[in-house]
């Protein structure tokens, strides 16, 4: 008879618990993360629900692919993520360079999923172009190829 | 002879709770240093690219070396048969858990990367001597927990022969594999040796079985248990053995390497030119670590005064410290041999003695390493039963013969 | 040099070689060596450095800023502690008095021990003879830097923002001398070698396929005998000097 009284106390705290966050959740104030536009590209390489559930895996695996046997350029790679997904934001730089804060910061900020790969994988390009070139540039006048304009 | 009686300590007194707020608050520093060295990385450690490991690597590499040894004690009686060595055999299992609790603490604590541990215990590089350290180590936990379990447990004893010989192979194994760590380095001249494995061997002996001593004559005394001169002679007897052993290895050591010129600078750095580090070699290391320590332990005037035994105890443990200072932070501080025979110089120190200064932060790392094992051990103490009640010389009776049908 | 223009201007307007988003900095394309895209880096090569050093002058270091460019690795002026991929070593002779300088990266080991010490395997040495940190798996231990007789890695001692691209570094891990991988997968040379050519007009050093007999540094190692750092260890480096 106890063993039963228990179970069934168990049960209803359980139901409770689930009712109240159902209705509490309906009433969240926070937010939808709003991710940017890729910077360019139409579509992505996976179609935007599947990227959702699974780019981790995708990223993980591809990961020790390129790191540790050179394979390079294959459907899920990271530097064609970064390519497409960085974007400018008027915040970071006075929005002349390009960095993946606008795009994986906005979902991840509010699934509160921290991860390990921003630490190293913070790339700042810049933004357009000409930026390129300019980049182009600084390295190539420091190449001593200067006088070799664009 | 009468069974012997263990029991748990009362652990109610005003300064047995002074005690745990001590240790507590000591472990609770080392979780801080921890926290301040990896939210603003290591630049704030005296550590750098020239001397990458230091304080705490010497307290870890201490408390692990003597981790093992602390198992001596156990062993001694388990596989060798010795009587007078039974009742101390659950202390001695308990003491090498905390400490290589303690000793693991620091060393992962320091980790450039500590939230990847789970990397390290499940992805092994096996041609790597320290991934079979941490194999090694995990290892340890659980075979001598079972050990402890087998004393602890009525039923378990006649086990405790087998498992114990598993654990005493082990452990020279993890020891070894510890020793292995710097003896197989090919790059640097205080390394590269054959003779560190069983070195460290010995030094575990010496080491652990003077944190025993100290650990047994505090408890017994905090504990108003009595402790005979027997098992007292025994232990320091021992201990002594171990202090000459290990000064038997580093004189073997420092003279083979001395009738090799390519390790003159080496020898003349450590042994002569090394300005801390020959200090730390010829005061901390020999004289303190050992030859004051022989002549406490030995002299009739103070071999049998229980303060002069646990004075030449901490002396070891001194030199101990001592000596895995040089071994770690000399090694390191001494160049690397690219270019021999030219004079080196480059904006990343190459040819130049190392510099490196002991930081705070290591420092709080190291000793809370110290103190998260003595805690562990504290508090043991109090809920299960690891002490004998009595080890006073007419109940501990050495010239007991075991008979045949008990295998202890 | 109007070759190298139109190239540049060729990457300047987005182009990608062989399908392949390029990193920025690559000036010097030879599409011809290049990977396609998804294939896995092979042991039938194995690439190595010729680093003649009598044409090295003691002050001059633009392979080193040419990799901190490249790369992004910056000083916090802490000299202990910044990171230091490659370094001009300056040698004397104590009883002649004669000096010498040259530079001294990574070794690219045929039996590195720092891939030998790593308890992760995060230290490894990649099919085509490159060793690299794989940092995902580095626990930042250090035991590498321990094992390596030439010194040539260094530990990311603090936080690291403004990372190249291609060259994802951060606090915790330790890193060295990648080669220039990213460079070398798309058909290029390693940034200390273009410089030395192109900035310096020393033309020291020379990257190459160590296997490929008619390659360039193939044909100069069989020309004249060359010394590599502590040879005696057998580690067998895949970087080569003349010059001391």
């Amino acid at each position: 008879m106890n063993r039963l009284k228990v179970i069934l106390g168990i049960l209803f705290m359980a139901g409770t618990v689930f009712a109240v966050s159902s209705a509490l959740a309906e009433q969240s104030t926070v937010p939808l993360p709003s991710p940017a536009k890729a910077y360019k590209g139409t579509q992505c390489v996976e179609p935007a629900d599947v990227m959702r559930r699974e780019h981790m895996t995708f990223l993980n695996h591809q990961r020790d692919e390129t790191v540790r046997d050179g394979v390079r350029g294959k459907k899920y790679s990271l530097q064609q993520c970064i390519d497409c997904h960085a974007t400018a934001d008027p915040e970071i730089m006075a929005g002349k360079v390009r960095t993946l804060k606008p795009f994986c910061a906005e979902c991840h900020s509010y699934a509160a999923v921290k991860i390990d790969c921003f630490a190293c994988h913070n790339p700042t390009t810049p933004l357009d172009k000409t930026s390129d070139v300019d980049l182009n540039k600084m390295i190539a006048s420091h190449l001593n190829e200067a006088g070799d304009s664009q | 002879m009468t069974p012997i009686l263990f029991t748990q300590i009362d652990g109610k007194s005003a300064n047995y709770w002074a005690m745990l707020g001590w240790l507590g608050a000591f472990a609770a520093a080392a979780l801080g240093a921890t926290w301040y060295m990896e939210h603003n990385g290591h630049w704030v450690t005296g550590m750098n690219n020239q001397i990458v490991w230091g304080t705490p690597h010497v307290f870890a590499l201490f408390l692990i070396v003597a981790a093992s040894g602390a198992l001596n004690v156990a062993s001694i009686s388990s596989v060798f048969g010795r009587v007078i060595y039974k009742p101390l055999a659950r202390l001695s299992t308990l003491l090498a858990l905390a400490l290589l609790a303690g000793g693991l603490m620091v060393l992962v604590l320091d980790l450039g990367r500590p939230d990847r541990l789970i990397v390290a215990m499940t992805k092994y590089n096996f041609k790597s001597i320290f991934a079979w350290n941490i194999f090694l180590y995990n290892g340890f936990f659980v075979i001598v927990g079972i050990y402890m379990w087998m004393m602890m447990e009525r039923r378990m004893n006649r086990y405790i022969k087998i498992v114990g010989l598993i654990a005493f192979i082990w452990r020279l194994a993890l020891t070894t594999g510890t020793g292995s760590i710097f003896g197989f380095l090919v790059a640097r001249q205080a390394y590269d040796a054959a003779i560190m494995a069983p070195m460290f061997i010995v030094m575990s002996f010496s080491f652990g079985l003077a944190i025993f001593l100290l650990v047994l004559m505090f408890s017994y005394k905090a504990t108003e248990r009595p402790l005979g001169d027997a098992t007292l002679r025994t232990l320091k007897n021992l201990l002594g053995v171990f202090v000459t052993a290990v000064l038997y290895f580093v004189i073997v050591q420092h003279l083979t390497n001395l009738y090799a010129p390519e390790h003159h600078g080496i020898e003349a750095f450590i042994l002569r030119d090394g300005g801390i580090y020959t200090a730390i070699f010829w005061i901390g290391q020999i004289a303190i670590g050992g030859l004051a320590p022989l002549a406490l332990l030995y002299h009739p005037a103070t071999g049998k005064k229980r303060t002069m035994i646990a004075l030449a105890a901490a002396m070891v443990i001194i030199g101990g410290l001592a000596q895995l200072y040089v071994i770690v932070i000399g090694g390191q501080a001494f160049p690397l041999s690219i270019f021999p025979g030219y004079d080196v110089s480059s904006n990343f120190y190459d040819g130049v003695v190392a510099s490196y200064t002991p930081s705070l932060p290591e420092v709080m790392l190291g000793l809370g390493g110290f103190a998260t094992a003595f805690l562990i051990v504290a508090v043991a103490l109090r809920a299960l039963p690891f002490l004998p009640v009595t080890l006073a010389d007419g109940d501990v009776d050495p010239h007991y013969e075991v008979p045949e049908s008990e295998s202890i | 040099m109007t070759i190298d223009a139109a190239k540049r201007r060729l990457l300047a307007s987005g182009a990608a070689v062989a399908g392949v988003a390029i990193a920025s900095g690559v000036t010097l394309i030879a599409p011809a060596t290049a990977r396609k895209a998804g294939e896995a880096a092979s042991d039938k090569v194995r690439w190595g450095l010729l680093i003649d050093s009598n044409k090295c002058d003691t002050g001059c270091d633009e392979c080193v800023i040419a990799c901190k460019t490249e790369n992004g690795w910056q000083g916090h002026e802490r000299p202990t502690t910044d990171p230091q991929w490659i370094r001009k070593v300056h040698l004397k002779d104590n009883k002649t008095g004669a000096t010498h300088s040259l530079p001294v990266m990574c070794q690219h080991c045929e039996n590195p021990p720092c891939v030998d010490v790593c308890p992760t395997g995060a230290s490894m040495q990649r099919a085509d003879g490159i060793v690299l940190v794989d940092r995902h798996t580095c626990i930042g231990c250090r035991y590498c830097m321990m094992a390596c007789p030439y010194k040539a890695r260094s530990f990311v001692h603090e936080d690291v923002t403004g990372q190249k691209p291609h060259m994802p570094r951060g606090k915790g891990t330790v890193e060295s001398c990648t080669l220039c991988v990213h460079r070398i997968d798309v058909g290029g040379t390693p940034a200390c070698v273009e410089a030395c050519t192109k900035k310096a007009g020393k033309e020291a050093m020379i990257f190459g396929d160590l296997n490929d007999p008619s390659s360039d540094i193939a044909k100069e190692l069989s020309k004249h005998v060359t010394t590599r750092l502590r040879a005696d260890l057998g580690l067998e480096p895949g970087v080569h000097y003349r010059g001391f």
